[in-house]
């Protein structure tokens, strides 16, 4: 008999890596609109496991193991359900799996191994359909294909448990009455389909890399499952589009500096004062690969921009030899292309590195919406780094003390705090 | 397009009971015949059969257990399809699995529309 601490560590781990596979697989088969079902036989698979390799042992191969489980619940629930009007087989060769002679075979054959990579790219399609709100879209990716809970997703995002539910409510609920069918788009849709789909990957990347979440290991699961993701829309001839690799480029720079971004507590370092050994220099080196191969066709994606920037952060061996001037021009080109109030900002800190502190408060003080920045904590920490800069500690304690009161990241907060203090010495 | 019931008929039950491979390579063989007819929007749909039963028969209702060997031949499936005519539906008929056997017989009958 195994240890059972052993085998729920190891169903935990497995859940993590096959649930969403094996919920693409099961929703291609009963429909979007029947996303739940495909949902409970992952959970009962999964329920299954536990209870029986504690008593007969974990098999040796534990996935195949799952998977198959899966494809026999999966035959079970046709064969309970054959009179229902809920499945609706007509339009494909699912129609064969209302036929004994065939339903085993034709299960078989979806689930094949091969065709899994295309299943979960086509579930990503699916969850980040334009007509789904943009939280709606990461919140259904994390639960459905990234195998996280309802607890995790409300941890990963800051928020209640009710929220998240209501948003899978929501999104299930979208797909129920739609009934929106699992494809990749077609080309003239292509384009802009994927372009969400990576609005949505990079949104679920920040969430991981950004520090408002001081819980170390979902930040990590965030990072690796964004990148994943990315992953598959590269490795599909479909979907090899140029913003694609660019994103997977600019994902590897940011990623290859999350390890000393943190000390082991979790609290903050600041990029001058970051140990550049512990720079990930391998996925620096991938990076570089994804952005030799991103560079085709005459298009330039924001995130090609941002890859950039990222990039000369990388290649920087210390902060002071920092190539700013090229940073700034690389903003000058995103705040043309992408304008945001965020790369407003951002540029506003390479203004100041590279023409100083007043110049950098002119640049803010000219922000065409400056109004939406009032409540974002780093326009405040920057006001306030430039305030110090240039001794007037009243204004800057003021800014700092707002932006402590807009994060809800104790590390940052630290770090405002530690700032506040340096200027009444 | 008309509608034909495709009736499977076995005469040696022996020969169904095959270890679980050939058993396998055989199901396949059914797959591809009825994944042709479903991509041509021919299949509709169908069935294998047990060879339990009963049979009731007439007024008095007289219930006979099965199968209903008649020379030696018994129902062991059925498929739905549409077809042009008689005769196209008998050349879909000719890639059933069934026929690997000697005895395998598919009887081919048109779907009639009662006028009334």
């Amino acid at each position: 008999m195994q240890n059972n601490s052993n085998i729920n560590k190891l169903t935990d781990h497995l859940f993590r890596h096959e649930a969403g596979k094996m919920v693409s697989i099961l929703t291609k088969i009963f429909g979007t609109q029947n996303l739940e079902t495909a949902e409970d036989v992952v959970q009962q698979t999964f329920i299954d496991a536990i209870n029986v390799w504690k008593i007969k042992g974990v098999p040796d191969n534990p996935s195949a193991w799952l998977f198959r489980v899966a494809k026999n619940k999966a035959i079970d629930v046709i064969r309970r359900n054959k009179h229902s009007v809920q499945y609706d087989f007509t339009d494909d060769e699912r129609i064969l799996l209302t036929s004994e002679y065939t339903l085993a075979t034709t299960m078989e054959n979806l689930f094949k191994e091969e065709l899994v990579k295309d299943d979960l790219l086509r579930m990503m399609f699916a969850c980040c359909h334009p007509q789904i709100s943009q939280e709606n879209q990461i919140t259904i990716i994390l639960k459905t294909l990234c195998g996280f809970s309802t607890t995790e997703i409300a941890k990963a995002f800051l928020t209640g448990e009710d929220t998240v539910s209501k948003r899978l409510y929501r999104t299930k609920e979208f797909f129920r009455e739609q009934k929106i069918k699992l494809q990749i788009p077609s080309v003239d849709e292509l384009k802009t389909r994927t372009n969400s789909v990576l609005n949505s990957i990079y949104l679920l990347f920040n969430e991981g890399y950004s520090s408002t979440n001081s819980d170390k290991h979902i930040r990590q699961e965030l990072i690796d499952e964004a990148m994943m993701l990315c992953k598959l829309l590269s490795e599909n001839k479909h979907t090899q589009l140029p913003e694609v690799y660019a994103m997977m480029a600019l994902m590897c720079f940011h990623s290859a500096r999350s390890e000393s971004r943190m000390t082991e507590e979790g609290e903050i370092i600041l990029l001058p004062d970051q140990d550049r050994n512990k720079w990930n220099f391998d996925l620096i080196a991938e990076g570089n690969r994804y952005m030799d191969i991103a560079s085709f066709g005459n298009e330039v994606s924001s995130y090609h921009i941002e890859a950039a920037i990222a990039f000369e952060h990388c290649i920087a061996k210390t902060f002071e030899q920092t190539n700013w001037k090229q940073i700034l021009n690389l903003y000058d080109w995103l705040c043309k292309t992408s304008p945001s109030p965020i790369t407003e900002l951002n540029k506003a800190v390479a203004v100041m590195q590279v023409h100083g502190a007043d110049k950098a408060l002119q640049a803010i003080q000219q922000f065409s919406d400056r109004k939406k920045l009032e409540s974002f904590y780093l326009y405040h920490a920057l006001l306030g780094e430039i305030y110090s800069r240039l001794q007037q500690a009243t204004n800057a304690t003021k800014h700092f003390e707002t932006a402590i009161s807009l994060t809800q990241s104790e590390s940052e907060k630290k770090i405002l705090k530690v700032k506040i203090l340096n200027l009444l010495n | 397009m008309a509608e034909f019931l495709l009736l499977f008929r076995r005469g040696d039950v022996a020969t169904m009971q095959q270890s679980p491979e050939a058993m396998q390579a055989h199901m396949q063989k059914w797959m591809q015949w009825m994944g042709g007819l479903q991509q041509e929007g021919k299949f509709v749909s169908g069935q294998p059969l047990t060879q339990a039963g009963k049979q009731i028969t007439g007024n008095k209702k007289v219930v006979t257990d099965g199968p209903f060997m008649e020379g030696k031949e018994y129902v062991c499936g059925y498929l739905m399809i549409k077809a042009t005519d008689l005769n196209e539906a008998t050349e879909l008929s000719k890639g059933c699995p069934i026929l690997e056997f000697d005895d395998g017989k598919v009887e081919v009958r048109e779907i009639q529309e009662i006028k009334m």
